[in-house]
């Protein structure tokens, strides 16, 4: 726009003054526009950022031990973990350990340390218990910890409380993908049968992935079809794509439910066809969770790939049918390449949203069914492991952005070919 | 796409097949919708075709006032509104400050905007759990109005930039030479042609907050229950006909969203022809 008005000036002008205005008036405008964005960014950034930030955060962050007893972590930090402690850090941890009761820090601590082993929760209340209010004569904590718990004695019992002593973890992200730091700490995988994560990926990719195929060849013949018909029925049959669309997910998912269940609609007719004899388990299970998100994902794969199909000239299929090819070929090699922006972007869209699901996997699937985000939410609320449900949730968050980069490239692209 | 009447029997074959899968696509889309709104109407507790007779006890059920359904219908008659109306005001705002002029970080900023949709609801609510139980505004309506704004910004920001691509910003100058200052600007020039854009922004909002269960669950405690929260855990623990008269209901407010969104877009294009 500015361009247009300063070439308009006679260019005999002597450039000075007219410029030097027209470049203010130009800053004023990007500031006033920035000014109008920013209390939206500002708000996205306190109340969205921030939180996923501090979510990020908390799968590295280690500080329940250095909050509650600041004086052990760095006594325990300065030991080269081979005999115990020395006694000033043995003092300062039944100090600490006393005043740990106010403020729930025992608790904290409590948690913390039997993530390292299960044995330390009750060893710490032990503890608490026998604890001296102050020693007599020439005794020394090291022997009165002793006394109390042999544990104490043992330098096994010393290292795991030093390994959970630093501020930033890795254990977190590591058992997110069933790793674990050895003895030596170097990164090694866990036992065979603790591991959970890597069968819990696999089948939100599985999930996910036979979602997103599933929608494709359903929908991509859908549009096809609606993208081709006249205005008039694609416009009437755009309608039974778009109420699902608009209606309620929960509404959806009850409905489900209610059409699988043993003495649901779909039995009820499969056995009054004689198709079986006893009703299928078609809910609670993998098939009902299938059922659902394709019922749920499919109009965002149909709408994408109707928008592109819309533009496609049928003249070019016509034209290579005239010159001789098959249909099918014609439709194969000059139709459906032109089309590869919708499936690339509709494909995408749908990953990334299935990704995500926990809501759906939750009410029609088993226990064998939830995908990564129900461990997130499982470990928040139930067993308050916040730093594993921060990497659960940091590894889907970092997966999920990656793919909606590729996604955004592919729709700009399109965007430009557009015009 | 007819039938051209030249066509080969495998041709013929062929188009009816692909017509009846379609055909059956489509029914695999509609039927879930439409085979709840009859069973709200039986007179049995059981979700089972035939109906053995017909009541509208479970209607009665939901608008029962000492019931869970009226608390959870009124909380989400507080938080959905107030949070369209936060994200239309922030979300058109923003929209028309992207328009106008371009400034350094304007596609950080877009992405920053955009981003409340693509996150996994998952993190979004337990990003928010930790950071509200931080400053106060977990368990309280507040909270609950903030984080449903958040989720429906991004589709305020997007309905108002596509039909802000139309708009000539010559007129804003023209309005102002006139003498006319900035808010009369917007309230006269602006936003009377931006109109089917914020509310289909809004509508689109409002159903994101309407259906929103994930974030709610973490963040609002039994005495902000939303709808969603409550037909969530009706679902989980015993689905009966009053979840499918609710179902309806919802069926209903849906197929109006459907036809407002339909007639905005019939409008907004009468526009763009006529100009």
């Amino acid at each position: 726009m500015t361009t247009t008005i300063a070439a308009s000036q006679p260019p005999s002008r002597p450039a000075g003054t007219l410029k030097a205005q027209l470049r203010r008036a130009e800053r004023l405008r990007k500031w006033k526009a920035f000014g109008l964005v920013a209390p939206l960014a500002l708000f996205l950034i306190v109340v969205f950022v921030m939180p996923i930030g501090s979510m990020l955060w908390r799968s590295v962050d280690n500080t329940e031990l250095e909050s509650v007893m600041p004086l052990t972590t760095a006594g325990l930090q300065r030991w080269d973990g081979t005999g115990l402690p020395d006694e000033s850090t043995m003092a300062s941890f039944a100090a600490e350990l006393r005043d740990s009761r106010q403020g729930g820090g025992l608790g904290r601590i409590g948690r913390r340390l039997n993530y390292e082993d299960t044995q330390y929760r009750s060893l710490l209340m032990r503890t608490l218990r026998g604890l001296p209010a102050s020693l007599e004569g020439d005794a020394d904590w090291t022997t009165t910890l002793i006394e109390i718990d042999e544990a104490w004695g043992e330098t096994a019992t010393w290292l795991g409380i030093q390994r959970a002593a630093p501020p930033t973890t890795d254990r977190y992200l590591l058992a997110s993908v069933d790793l674990e730091r050895g003895d030596t700490g170097q990164i090694q995988r866990i036992g065979e049968g603790d591991r959970l994560y890597q069968a819990v990926f696999q089948r939100t990719l599985v999930i996910a992935g036979g979602v997103t195929l599933i929608c494709l060849a359903l929908g991509f013949p859908l549009a096809y079809l609606l993208a081709t018909l006249p205005a008039k029925t694609s416009n009437l049959l755009m309608i039974l794509v778009l109420l699902p669309f608009w209606t309620s997910l929960l509404v959806r998912t009850a409905a489900w439910i209610i059409l699988l269940q043993s003495n649901g609609l779909v039995n009820q007719s499969l056995m009054a066809t004689g198709v079986i004899d006893s009703p299928l388990q078609l809910v609670f299970n993998r098939i009902g969770v299938f059922f659902a998100m394709v019922h749920i994902l499919l109009p965002f794969m149909v709408l994408p790939l109707y928008s592109v199909m819309k533009g496609i000239s049928p003249s070019y299929q016509r034209a290579a049918v005239s010159l001789g090819a098959h249909p099918f070929a014609a439709f194969w090699q000059v139709y459906v390449p032109q089309t590869i922006s919708g499936i690339a972007a509709g494909t995408i869209l749908v990953f990334i949203m299935a990704l995500g699901y926990y809501i759906t996997p939750a009410l029609v699937g088993g226990p064998a069914d939830q995908m990564v985000s129900y461990y997130v939410a499982y470990y928040t609320n139930s067993t308050n492991n916040w730093g594993m449900a921060a990497a659960l949730g940091s590894i889907l968050l970092v997966v999920t952005l990656m793919l909606y980069l590729v996604y955004h490239r592919l729709v700009n692209r399109k965007q430009m070919i557009r015009h | 796409m007819a039938l051209p009447p030249y066509a080969s029997p495998i041709e013929k074959v062929w188009f009816w097949v692909f017509r009846g899968f379609c055909g059956l696509v489509l029914l695999f889309l509609i039927t879930p919708v439409l085979v709840i709104i009859p069973l709200s109407f039986s007179s049995s507790s059981f979700l089972t075709y035939p109906l053995p007779g017909f009541s509208l006890r479970w209607y009665a059920a939901i608008f029962d006032t000492s019931g869970p359904w009226m608390g959870a219908l009124k909380n989400s008659l507080i938080v959905a509104p107030l949070a369209t109306l936060l994200a239309m005001t922030f979300g058109t705002l923003a929209a028309v400050g992207l328009n106008r002029a371009d400034f350094p970080g304007k596609g950080l900023i877009i992405a920053l905007l955009i981003s409340p949709m693509v996150v996994p609801l998952v993190i979004v609510a337990v990003g928010m759990y930790f950071f509200f139980a931080q400053v106060g505004l977990l368990n309280s309506y507040a909270g609950l109005v903030l984080a449903h704004t958040v989720l429906g910004v991004p589709f305020v920001v997007i309905t108002v930039n596509a039909t802000l691509q139309g708009f000539d910003f010559n007129q804003v100058r023209a309005g102002a030479s006139l003498g006319a200052n900035p808010l009369r600007v917007f309230f006269t020039i602006i936003l009377p042609q931006i109109v089917p854009g914020v509310v289909s922004g809004g509508l689109f909002a409002f159903a994101t907050s309407f259906d929103e269960v994930v974030v709610a669950l973490f963040i609002a405690s039994p005495t902000e229950r939303t709808l969603p929260i409550q037909m969530f855990s009706g679902i989980r623990e015993n689905i009966s006909p009053a979840i499918a008269a609710m179902a309806t209901i919802l069926i209903l407010m849906s197929t109006l969203l459907l036809v407002t969104m339909e007639l905005l877009r019939r409008r907004s294009e009468r526009l763009k022809g006529a100009i």
